[in-house]
């Protein structure tokens, strides 16, 4: 019973990482760029969901809707104010701009908080569910990770596919210049994937840090490079792959953790993407692009 | 007839006698004791800080590709040397051949690390490379990390679990400890060994740069595809400036593990990489000069300014985003430009009539 509560375990990790990674797809598909800064919005998250629920005695649920707000807000003035000067500047600058994003975050929190750890109280309350007489328990907080993560595919999957805003999204992914002869804004349309990416971060980093409840101005970085492997490995740009890549991520840390080495569990999902870009580089999912000259 | 100098050979022969002149000045101060004993700490890291920073500008500025692997060619070398000098401390003695041997070992381990790693990494460009160097970076250190290696009279033990699992005789010693580390490593980096060393990579750099090689680096960076059609083998230029970078970076790892007294893999996670790279971009991508005065300047600049050190990291974050938007946004810089012409010119037009009244008298 210990593999399948690893299992478990796995599968609730991989759907924060889903989470994420749905957010670093959308933007990568539609903005081109790898927002090294994404993980970082959630540890915003995070914080604001701490300071609003501990400082402030708000309601769980009145935080979480502060959060999502706030990190919204903050994916777009982010977008605004660092990566729109550089939208047609050479990649190797907006990677630099978007590291200097992160850390700017990072020590911005470190600043306000200060560097001890705070410790998260989860806001889900789910209860337990006990299976084979209770050998395996399913925590709530596993059992929200996957519901919210469910939800969040279908519902993006459905607004990209079938909605005018949408289906605008696809069109500068595929080619900006034809998108605004169309009459597409291409601008909003990017303001918007950076809305949508930072309000799920928001989500993505309620759920973790009510799974792993210590908040410290770090914790969403390694969750989000983790996260980046799992949105390349179910292939960048595609919402399906990264809800694929994100689950896989996640049991491989787990599975890993448990039965390799708990110190290489990283270094095991590092290896992963390095296998799946020798091997596919366009990942599971994902689709060939050649290149023009 | 006045023999012209190749401007190349004239802008690295100017930062070679900065160079020497700064090293003059700081030998003197060491000697005259008019230097703080805090200071005289820094020296050794100054020049591993420049030596990482002008090897990793080869692989952004000349080769145009992010790299954010320096932390972990650094951890090799480090570890590479720091192992060896602890099994030869005994029978070599003499720092003065030991320590050279130390540096050759973890240079060369480092790239050939680097070389193992670019293979297949070197096919990716842009965002993937940067992540996936991040995270060859990280393996290396969780690897370190997690590392037990000791030795008795049946040889070396290897294990990745922990220190029991080594199966060690009782006179065996241990080398690295898991998570605590190399400790007991002699102290053979000194200034002067390191700043002959960064005096050699710069040298080294500013030859490659100049090279047949180091031209066919930058003809890749500025259009690959049109390098490709005129025949030149990209992976192989790309391997080569890779390699020199994970050399470079794995000989600073060395002098940094022969600086301390002990040595923990944590030290080298991806924020030392993000440090090096501002170094980098603040000097200028693509000049060593520049890269060595960032170094030099972010090193001494938080220890001098100690009641601001807390937001030493926020201003580095600003420093990047506010020079990339400066630099590469297309108004910005048109803007710049226009101004700095503007105040060239009211300087440059002065000179020459100066010139003419010292003529006419």
């Amino acid at each position: 019973m210990a593999f399948l509560d690893n299992l478990i375990n796995g599968i609730s990790l991989g759907s924060i990482y889903a989470v994420i990674a749905l957010g670093y797809t959308l933007v990568y598909g539609i903005a081109k760029m790898l927002n090294f800064a994404h993980g970082d919005v959630i540890m915003v998250g995070g914080y604001v969901v701490f300071t609003a629920m501990i400082t402030w005695e708000l309601s769980p649920w009145i935080a979480v809707i502060m959060a999502i707000v706030a990190c919204t807000l903050l994916g777009i003035v982010i977008e605004k104010v660092a990566y729109k000067p550089l939208r047609k500047a050479s990649s190797l600058s907006v990677l630099i701009t978007a590291i200097g994003v992160s850390y700017f975050l990072q020590n911005m929190a470190l600043l306000i908080f200060k560097e001890k750890p705070k410790v998260f109280t989860s806001v889900i309350n789910i209860p337990k569910i006990s299976l084979f007489d209770g050998k395996v328990v399913i925590k709530g907080e596993t059992t929200a990770a996957i519901i919210a993560s469910i939800i969040i595919v279908v519902g993006l999957s459905l607004f990209v596919n079938h909605t005018q805003k949408g289906r605008a999204m696809l069109a500068v992914s595929e080619d900006k210049d034809a998108a605004q002869l169309m009459g597409i804004n291409v601008n909003s349309t990017i303001s918007l994937t950076f809305a949508i990416g930072s309000g799920l971060a928001a989500v993505a980093g309620v759920l973790l840090c009510s799974s792993y409840p210590t908040l410290s101005n770090t914790t969403g970085a390694m969750p989000g490079i983790k996260a980046f492997v799992a949105a390349v490995f179910g292939g960048i740009g595609s919402i399906p792959g990264a809800m694929i890549g994100g689950i896989l991520i996640g049991v491989i840390e787990i599975l890993g953790r448990a039965y390799i080495s708990p110190q290489l569990a990283d270094a095991i999902v590092f290896a992963v993407l390095i296998l799946v870009l020798i091997i596919k580089p366009t990942g599971i999912l994902g689709k060939k692009v050649n290149e023009k000259v | 007839m006045k023999k012209k100098i190749n401007p190349m050979t004239r802008k690295s022969f100017v930062t070679y006698g900065l160079l020497l002149i700064v090293f003059t000045a700081v030998e003197i101060m060491v000697n005259t004791g008019s230097i703080s004993s805090m200071l005289q700490g820094l020296l050794v890291p100054i020049c591993i800080y420049s030596i990482l920073a002008i090897s990793l500008n080869l692989t952004v500025g000349i080769l145009g590709e992010l790299s954010l692997g320096q932390a972990g060619f650094m951890c090799i070398g480090a570890y590479s040397s720091a192992i060896f000098s602890n099994l030869v401390k005994d029978t070599i003695t003499q720092p003065l051949i030991r320590f050279p041997l130390a540096i050759l070992i973890g240079g060369i381990c480092a790239a050939v690390f680097g070389i193992l790693i670019g293979i297949p990494v070197l096919r990716l460009r842009g965002d993937y490379l940067a992540i996936v160097t991040l995270a060859f970076g990280e393996i290396i250190k969780n690897v370190f990390a997690a590392l037990y290696i000791g030795y008795d009279s049946a040889g070396l033990h290897i294990s990745l679990k922990s220190q029991g699992d080594l199966g060690l005789a009782p006179d065996g010693k241990m080398i690295i400890n898991g998570a605590l580390g190399i400790s007991g490593t002699p102290n053979d980096s000194t200034f002067e060994i390191a700043a002959a060393i960064l005096f050699i990579a710069v040298i080294i750099c500013y030859n490659f740069v100049n090279s047949r090689t180091g031209r066919a680096v930058m003809s890749i960076r500025d259009n690959r595809i049109a390098a490709e059609s005129v025949g030149l083998n990209i992976t192989k230029y790309k391997l080569i400036t890779f390699g020199l970078t994970a050399f470079l970076a794995g000989v600073a790892g060395v002098l940094y593990s022969h600086n301390y007294y002990s040595l923990q893999a944590s030290k080298f996670d991806y924020n030392l990489s993000i440090l090096v790279l501002v170094f980098v971009v603040l000097g200028g991508i693509g000049s060593i000069r520049g890269s060595i005065i960032a170094a030099i300047v972010l090193t001494l600049l938080p220890e001098m300014l100690r009641s601001i050190s807390n937001y030493r990291m926020l201003m580095y974050a600003i420093v990047l985003i506010v020079m990339m938007i400066c630099t590469s946004n297309a108004t910005i810089r048109s803007f710049f430009v226009r101004n700095f012409e503007k105040l060239k010119g009211l300087i440059i037009k002065k000179k020459p009539a100066g010139e003419t009244a010292k003529e006419g008298e």
